[in-house]
């Protein structure tokens, strides 16, 4: 038998799903900022501010959006996002279209919720346009309950136009991450910008795969792709931190540490760099292991036990 | 007075080499000891024995801190007992506010510093730096600085400082002055490792070191001139007997002095 909740219900249940993941419920009644809250299929909540426009539309098993920031606009208040589902089981697949037009600006906060998730499937599928001199920052929360029963697949295609900024975090540290299979890909433009952070906390026997890839088109652009993975118990996970140079005087980093915890964790790095363009200049750092032990001491050296110090290193590679 | 510190006939190997080579040392409670020597002669493996790190084991003699043997404690025992050190090269800790880091360093301690006195003490304003990340856009004197306001902020019995003005501009000798009688005038010892003799000399006893032994012990000036006399210019470095060198002939290299003798000595 399915139980269908009314709005207030549904609102109430998605209000403290949000809470746990670290999201503020205010945020769902302030009177300014823009705002997009969904449950399952239903926009329960939407509203634009100024500059901005959001628009909601339902799906059989999800909702499509289109959130566009008109050209000049310089938002200032964070627009809060909040994707989830407060059922056991169920897909949710969000389709969402980022406009950022030219010379606007704007920071989402995102958090994506799923408390109860038993068998879950959240997909994500989203392309952004960061026009000419826009800026686009996009921090993705995740929480996903204690038993790891969900899939998430979060793909974001992206583009950014001539000295425009995207920078992303995409953050799983609380509770079990369940199967995750990020894929983000972006395409920079003349001495535009893109950042791309991950950081997740693999347990139990969670799977995470991870592909960061940016590819550096215009002259003078620049690309980051740093993560930070955790893999504890039998967790595993797969970095791969791929970065094309093909703009004059291009420059790109990919940066990935992951750290076993013990268990039978295993972790893969693999850095890709590929240069087109002599002047281009790309770098790596990859590191796999348990945790930086010269780190371990000296907080040891403080008084701490080797796990509080452990716990310390964590906590900040993942903050 | 018993010593707070009393290294006893200490012995370390690594790799097959013999870095210490049988070394006495005694600090007394309240004291500024530095030992001084050059690169390589064993100073900072003596540090990291007493802290209790990894790879740095005992292959002979013994350590005893207020009178107890500390062979075997761990580090954060040890660091419980009132021992700390301060690395010459503090390390980078991704997203760990300096608030954060100093107040690890105090927690639990009834008698903490806070972080705000202890950033002050090491010449810092607070409220530029207590917000800030380690790992972020700090160079490498201010770590540096923190790395001593930590050390502060524990309110240790026995503080090892391992070179700590390396990194630090040098009008800062005087920061680091105050920092060394700010932790002896709340009860600590302080063991100051340096290859600086200007450093050398703000201690109470200096012992120079070399060839992983140390050749003598007395007033900061006394080890400063023996110093100046017969390691500035030596070639040896951390190379006990077996790799060519003997200690002797690092004291014979500059010939016009006669062999040191005393607390400490030439080495066995």
């Amino acid at each position: 038998m399915t139980q269908t909740l009314d709005y207030a219900q549904e609102l109430d249940a998605i209000a403290r799903a949000y809470a746990a993941s670290g999201g503020d419920p205010s945020d769902f009644h302030a009177d300014r900022g823009g705002l997009l809250v969904v449950s399952g299929n239903r926009a329960l909540l939407g509203r634009g501010a100024e500059g901005l426009t959001i628009e909601s539309e339902q799906l059989s098993d999800g909702v499509r959006a289109r959130i566009v920031a008109h050209s000049g606009a310089i938002i200032a208040e964070p627009v809060h996002l909040c994707f989830g589902m407060v059922p056991v089981r169920g897909v949710q697949r969000i389709l969402a279209e980022f406009v950022i037009e030219e010379g606007a600006s704007v920071r989402f906060l995102a958090h994506c919720t799923f408390p109860n998730a038993v068998e879950i499937r959240h997909i994500m599928e989203g392309t952004v346009e960061v026009g000419e001199n826009a800026r686009m920052e996009y921090e993705e929360t995740h929480y996903h309950g204690e038993t790891a029963g969900i899939e998430t697949l979060p793909k974001m295609r992206v583009r950014v136009a001539p000295r425009g900024l995207y920078r992303s975090t995409f953050k799983l540290v609380k509770g079990a991450a369940g199967v995750v299979d990020l894929d983000y890909d972006v395409t920079v433009a003349e001495e535009g910008i893109a950042e791309l952070y991950a950081k997740i906390y693999g347990k139990g026997d969670d799977r995470v795969k991870v592909r960061e890839s940016i590819n550096l088109e215009g002259r003078g652009s620049r690309g980051l792709a740093k993560s930070r993975i955790v893999v504890t118990d039998r967790a595993s996970a797969e970095v791969l931190g791929e970065i094309v140079g093909a703009g004059p005087g291009s420059r790109g980093h990919v940066d990935c540490m992951e750290i076993i915890k013990g268990g039978k964790a295993q972790a893969v790095a693999v850095p890709l760099l590929r240069v087109v363009e002599e002047s281009a200049k790309l770098t790596h750092e990859a590191a796999i292991g348990s945790v930086d032990k010269r780190q371990m001491e000296t907080l040891m050296a403080r008084g701490l036990s080797e796990s509080e110090a452990v716990d310390v290193i964590v906590r900040g590679l993942l903050r | 007075m018993p010593a707070l510190l009393s290294i006893e006939g200490v012995g370390l190997s690594r790799g097959g080499n013999e870095i210490l080579a049988g070394v006495d040392l005694a600090i007394e409670p309240g004291e500024i000891h530095s030992v001084l020597g050059r690169n390589g002669t064993g100073k900072t493996s003596l540090a990291c024995l007493v802290m209790g790190l990894s790879g740095y084991e005992l292959t002979r003699g013994r350590i005893l801190f207020d009178g107890k043997d500390i062979a075997g404690l761990s580090i954060s025992d040890r660091a419980r007992a009132g021992i700390t050190l301060a690395w010459q090269e503090p390390p980078r800790f991704e997203g760990v506010s300096v608030f954060d880091y100093l107040s690890l360093s105090a927690d639990g301690k009834p008698d903490r510093l806070d972080p705000r006195e202890a950033l002050g003490l090491v010449g810092m304003e607070p409220d530029l730096y207590l917000n800030r990340m380690l790992d972020e856009g700090l160079s490498g004197g201010e770590r540096k600085r923190i790395e001593l306001a930590s050390v502060l902020a524990m309110r240790p019995r026995l503080a090892m400082l391992d070179e700590p003005d390396s990194g630090i501009d040098s009008l800062s000798i005087d920061t680091i002055d105050r920092v060394i009688r700010t932790i002896v005038k709340r009860g600590a010892a302080v063991l100051l490792i340096t290859h600086r003799e200007n450093l050398a000399e703000i201690a109470d006893r200096a012992s120079a070191m070399c060839g992983g032994r140390i050749l003598k012990t007395g007033q900061p000036d006394e080890i400063g001139r023996f110093f100046r006399n017969h390691c500035e210019a030596c070639a040896h470095i951390n190379a006990p007997e077996g790799n060519g060198y003997r200690v002797v002939d690092a004291l014979a290299f500059r010939g016009p002095n006669p062999a040191p003798s005393g607390e400490g000595g030439l080495g066995k």
